[in-house]
């Protein structure tokens, strides 16, 4: 047993030859790198890269789960794979501590979160209850947490999402560790939330001079916080260097692919006709302007308004509770566009998509039909939703699924349903031979294609999209973006696109609607809007959006430190 | 904790309609069901005269509503009973009379309370014990011999009715082993080691059936607890396994636990019934067969009316119980 | 296209083209323990099938009286070694009576098994309809519908069972009435509750929306998108039913107000074992044993149809350790 700390001088994590297998199924396939100390490194990939996996394997969590670890890793000295529990678990919390993706689950709910950090404390120190509790609170107070000494007596749901983030934080801080490990620690919150946090981990690394591994999908976040990034996929290293080098002048195709697939929030949308020009005819790819049978072939005078919504309210609940979800919004959707629909969460966007489609009464006001009011819902507006575990049924082929549409209509010839099922599911890119197959066997990008495929056999002139891509990686996510682009060129549809990632939203939207608390604080053409923001909101949430350059990075974190308005 | 005035009235409210609904009920399909109830009361050698007095006394041929509404009276108000020779007066909470003793239903059931009072909070403390460490040692031991060995013990308790085990322990224990002497209820007041030692037996019996859905719930419970992520925070923070499961594991359990034993002990302050008979325990649950095999119509409704309470009461406590080991629970 | 590797690692995904039943009995014939179980209770059901055949085969019925096998003197202890076994009576004759005990327990398995299955079926319908009709009905029905189902879970099951036993006349066929009793009072409210719940989630599912914008109707949403979505909870909780159901006939029994005599079934033979355990032990361990070893089974074979329906839940509970898969 070689549990000594052997040179306190060397690398803080030393990782070589790492591999983990999981029955069989290799996670992490041979990588190696190292982490000095007070440096930042950032591991970026899809899911199924193996990057998380890697962020276990340093505290040796595989121990004991029936994973196989092989290799070497070293963390302040100390070889994981070969240290004894006892040096694990003084590792573990003391040495290098970890930080997790969803900051609701990751606490007890059942203790205030004084004493769950008050526990991790004295494992580690064994000091008095009182003396653990005072660290505790002065940890909390260390994370921004407004009125330490009250809060900490509040348990994990009484909190709020950045503010659980943030205690999380603060229980790694307890007992000063020398790694902070984080694995997805913004990936649940809002964007102006993550910003703080991001903030928060960039200043106690400047403060206590600690290592940091951040584990991450997203490019951005990684621009934001670290000096080095090493990219990973299926389990191996693709490219490895400093965040600039990687970021700005990216060597391997497969991290230009994945960088150019992130949508950028200050470009503005390539290759879209103007709003007011004509629809249909796209500028790229010859493809024709072949509208649908659906729409009216003799009227296609572009900004006709095919969807209304007046004055929508929803309240949920009643009495005491009842809560305004959508309170008052008024928006149009003109044949052939896209309208955006952004906002964070609890912002009402997903009850306002819902009354749009019909799936949802308003309490008041309406919603029009080429100007007429209508109540329930209609086969000309489709929807694709957000879960693509749970918008398919999973005991019915998706051949019965898209079909669906054709038999409600009355459709009774089996060859011909057959016949449009398969050409549907070519038309969004998958095969004609997926008819018969269930949506377990599909990954969630292919069951998103299935549910437009689906939304696309009622033959729709509208198709709200309800986070259609917020459940993908990001890769995945570029190419299901690029098809409804390309379905709304061909098909003459409207879109309404509802979603929380601006740079998203940007990239779809000829308009963009900015929501906040039910109403929607902005609206107009999505360059004005982004560019020229009116509202204070907006312009926060711009601000908050992590830039892809470091540098820039850099200037946006100095300027949102001045004025404390979040 | 605020508000909590507002819960217990609430609470209180929602008792009062379920046990009015439980009493409409049982009223409905008791008197509707089909038997003659004068005959049986009368007994097998009465003249049809004579049953035709039973009948009006006991106001058999009233409408349902007109007996519900008397019946109601007598909770509410109370009630006189003409017993054909003298008025006897039952006070406010009056489930009427015995068809069969004339003797007062609540007084009848209070007597024999203690009795079924004892017998299950004192296998309770024993169920709860058993139960709940036989689940907490089979996670601890998980993957290994004892968690199966305690695994297949629980699903043979589970499968055990209370008076087979009962029957077997009486028959080895008192019978060939003579340990102990066949229970005979002792009144904790009048001497209570003989109290314990009589219904040690009883206890036991009741407590071996009962653990084994204890451990289930435990086991299960806490298993489930130990797959979520924040267990998988502190096991990253170097917390031992002892600390996990003692105070993380075994803290999910307990909401469950609450719920399920409100309910049983509600249940059984209505009656142990087959522990009782087998261990001939003069409790409520025996009373209750007593008065089925005779068609005692006041006192099996009275005596369900009473089982309703506790168990209302029961979950009522349970609930509050809950809250305060839950706070996300809201209480409504 | 690169999604296509990642079908391959999504945990839990199964051969392409099995169809649910199908997974579902493979599932439950790795398992040792219910296969054992499952072997047990088809032997049961065949023996209670057969239990004439069995009895004719004895030479043997369950209800003719035997004087001259019992010592009358001595309070009716049965005459001979062992209780009375011998080449005619396979397992001895009651006390008293002197009645075929072979032919009393085989008997008793058509009883138990029958009463319990038949209330099971109450159970399951009653279940069924109320729970879905409190899941999809308005919110009146719903608060109406569950305030009723929480009333029969509170209720009592035992006290109200021997009440409503009591004052149903003998004429009423008995084992029917105690199927009845043991469905109408327990069990279902619970079930309800289940369903209730189980199709309120299902009503939120994407799939059902999709569905209503398709442009079906409630009918055949409900019975494409809604009820094979319950399938697997109510035929778990069904499984879960029928142990439960024959404890509880066989404790009413027991009490002496279930299957009256001269019918017989194993709770009643229990009720005066206690008395006769020495000079014949069998009349005792034989019902006690027939009971234990048919509720074990069920239990067990309730245990694997659980967890075969759902595996990701067994396999949870089996490692315990097991941790969700990281997001990479």
């Amino acid at each position: 047993m070689s549990d000594t700390v052997k040179d306190t001088a060397g690398s803080l994590v030393e990782v070589d030859g790492l591999t983990v297998d999981f029955g069989g199924l290799r996670a992490v396939d041979g990588l190696g790198f190292r982490l000095e100390r007070g440096a930042a490194l950032a591991l970026v990939g899809e899911s199924g890269s193996g990057k998380s996996t890697v962020a276990s394997a340093l505290l040796g969590l595989h121990r004991g789960t029936g994973a196989e670890v092989g290799g070497t890793i070293e963390v302040a000295g100390l070889d994981v794979g070969r240290a004894s529990e006892d040096a694990l678990r003084r590792l573990r919390g003391g040495t290098a501590a970890m930080v997790f993706q969803d900051p609701l689950s990751s606490l007890d709910p059942y203790y205030a979160v004084g004493d769950q950090i008050a526990e991790v404390y004295r494992v580690h120190t064994r000091a008095s209850r009182r003396a653990a509790r005072a660290r505790a609170v002065e940890v909390l107070d260390r994370v921004g947490i407004p009125d330490a000494v009250r809060r900490s007596r509040s348990r994990p749901h009484e909190f709020s999402g950045g503010m659980r983030q943030r205690a999380l934080i603060a229980m790694a801080l307890a007992c000063e560790p020398e790694l902070l490990i984080a694995d997805e620690p913004t990936t649940a919150l809002d964007v102006t939330v993550q910003a703080q946090i991001l903030d928060l981990l960039h200043t106690l690394r400047e403060e206590t001079g600690m290592g940091l591994l951040l584990v991450t999908h997203d490019v951005g976040v990684a621009a934001e916080s670290v000096d080095e990034v090493l990219v990973m996929r299926h389990g191996r290293q693709v490219e490895h260097g400093s965040v600039t080098e990687v970021l700005g002048a990216p060597r391997e195709p497969y991290t230009r692919e994945l960088l150019g697939a992130v949508p950028r929030v200050d470009a503005p949308r390539a290759g879209r006709a103007e709003p007011g020009a004509e629809t249909g005819a796209g500028s790229d790819a010859g493809s024709g302007a072949g509208c649908d049978a659906g729409s009216a072939s003799g009227s296609d005078g572009p900004g006709e308004p095919v969807l209304e919504a007046v004055g929508l309210h929803r309240v949920f609940g009643r009495g005491k509770k009842a809560f305004a979800a959508v309170d008052g919004v008024s928006i149009t959707v003109r044949r052939g566009e896209t309208l955006g629909v952004v906002g964070e969460s609890g912002s009402g966007k997903t009850t306002l998509g819902r009354m749009l489609v019909g799936l949802l009464e308003p309490t008041a006001g309406e919603v029009r039909h080429d100007g007429h009011a209508r109540v329930g819902v209609d086969p000309s507006v489709q929807m694709v939703f957000q879960d693509p575990v749970s918008s398919l049924n999973p005991r019915r082929s998706v051949g019965e699924s898209i079909a669906d549409p054709l038999r409600a209509r009355g459709e009774r010839d089996e060859t011909r349903i057959r016949a449009r099922v398969r050409e549907l599911l070519e038309r969004v890119g998958l095969e004609a031979a997926h008819h018969d197959r269930y949506p377990h066997e599909f990954s969630g990008g292919q069951r998103q294609r299935v549910g437009i495929a689906r939304a696309l056999a009622a033959d729709p002139r509208v198709i709200v999209c309800d986070e259609p891509v917020s459940a993908l990686d990001v890769t995945t996510q570029a190419q299901v973006v690029a098809l409804l682009a390309e379905l709304q060129r061909e098909l003459g549809l409207a879109l309404v696109f509802i979603a929380h990632d601006l740079a998203v939203v940007r990239q779809v939207s000829d308009r963009v609607a900015v929501m906040r608390r039910g109403r929607i604080v902005e609206q107009g053409p999505a360059d004005q809007v982004y560019d020229h923001p009116q509202d204070p909101y907006t312009g926060q949430l711009l601000a908050a959006v992590p830039a892809l350059d470091p540098a820039v990075a850099a200037r946006r974190r100095s300027a949102r430190r001045e004025p404390a308005t979040i | 904790m605020n508000g909590f005035g507002g819960f217990a009235v609430r609470r209180a409210a929602g008792a009062v309609v379920t046990l009015l609904a439980l009493s409409v009920i049982i009223y409905v399909v008791f008197y509707v069901t089909p038997g003659d109830v004068a005959q049986i009361t009368c007994g097998p050698r009465c003249s049809p005269a004579q049953v035709q007095q039973v009948s009006a006394q006991l106001h058999l041929d009233d409408p349902l509503y007109a007996r519900y509404w008397h019946f109601l009276q007598g909770i509410v108000a109370g009630q006189d009973y003409s017993t054909g020779t003298s008025v006897q007066h039952c006070s406010a909470p009056c489930l009427g009379l015995s068809y069969q003793s004339d003797q007062q239903v609540l007084t009848l059931i209070l007597a024999k309370l203690p009795v079924t009072a004892s017998l299950a909070l004192g296998s309770m403390v024993l169920w709860l014990i058993i139960g709940v460490g036989t689940g907490v040692l089979s996670v601890w031991r998980r993957g290994r011999l004892t968690e199966r060995l305690l695994t297949t013990v629980t699903l043979a308790g589970m499968s055990t009715p209370v008076f087979v085990i009962g029957l077997v322990l009486m028959i080895v224990v008192c019978g060939q082993l003579e340990l102990l002497p066949f229970p005979q209820y002792v009144p904790f007041t009048d001497d209570p080691e003989q109290w314990a030692w009589n219904l040690l037996l009883p206890w036991l019996s009741l407590a071996l059936v009962e653990s084994a859905t204890y451990a289930r719930i435990t086991r299960a419970a806490m298993l489930e607890t130990l797959t979520e992520d924040h267990v998988r925070t502190f096991r990253a923070y170097g917390v031992g396994e002892r600390a996990v499961i003692g105070r993380h594991a075994l803290r999910g359990a307990l909401a469950p636990l609450i719920a399920v034993n409100a309910n049983n002990i509600g249940v059984l302050f209505g009656g142990a019934v087959l522990t009782e008979t087998l261990f001939g325990l003069p409790g409520v649950g025996r009373e209750m067969v007593e008065a089925v095999k005779v068609v005692d119509l006041p006192v099996v409704v009275g005596m369900v009316l009473v089982t309703g309470f506790f168990v209302v009461l029961a979950n009522a406590v349970a609930d509050v119980l809950y809250a305060l080991a839950d706070r996300r629970v809201v209480l409504t | 296209m690169s999604e296509a590797v990642l079908a391959v690692e999504t945990p839990g995904a199964d051969a392409p083209g099995v169809s649910g039943a199908r997974q579902f009995w493979r599932r439950l014939r790795t398992r040792r323990a219910a296969l054992v179980a499952a072997s047990a209770v088809a032997l049961l059901v065949l023996v209670a099938l057969t239990a004439p055949l069995l009895t004719a085969l004895e030479g043997q019925d369950p209800t003719t009286y035997h004087p001259s096998l019992v010592d009358s003197a001595r309070g009716g202890v049965p005459v001979g070694p062992l209780g009375g076994i011998s080449a005619d009576h396979w397992l001895g004759v009651e006390p008293q009576t002197g009645r075929d005990l072979f032919a009393r327990l085989v008997y008793g398995a058509r009883v138990s098994l029958g009463v319990a299955l038949a209330a099971t079926v109450v159970q399951l319908v009653l279940g069924v309809a109320v729970g879905l009709a409190a899941g999809l009905g308005n919110r009146w029905i719903d608060q109406l519908l569950t305030r009723v189902a929480d009333i029969f879970v509170a209720m009592p099951l035992m006290i109200v069972a021997l009440a409503l036993l009591a004052v149903v006349p003998t004429s009423f066929p008995r084992p029917v009435l105690v199927a009845l009793v043991v469905g109408l009072v327990s069990g279902w409210a619970t079930l309800a509750k289940l369903v209730r719940a189980q199709t309120l989630t299902l009503k939120e599912a994407d799939h059902v929306a999709a569905a209503r914008l398709s442009g079906w109707g409630t009918v055949r949403i409900a019975r494409r998108e809604l009820l094979p979505g319950l399938a697997a909870p109510v035929i778990t909780f069904a499984a879960i039913l029928v142990p439960t159901n024959i404890s509880v006939e066989a404790a009413l029994s027991f009490l002496g107000v279930g299957v009256r005599p001269p019918t017989p079934s194993w709770g009643q033979m229990l009720t005066s074992a206690n008395v006769w355990y020495q000079a014949a032990p069998q009349y005792l361990l034989l019902p006690a044993g027939a009971l234990f070893v048919t509720v074990l089974a069920l239990t067990v074979l309730g245990d694997g149809v659980r967890t075969a329906l759902d595996p990701r839940a067994a396999s949870r509970l089996r490692v315990g350790t097991g941790r969700k898969g990281g997001r990479s």
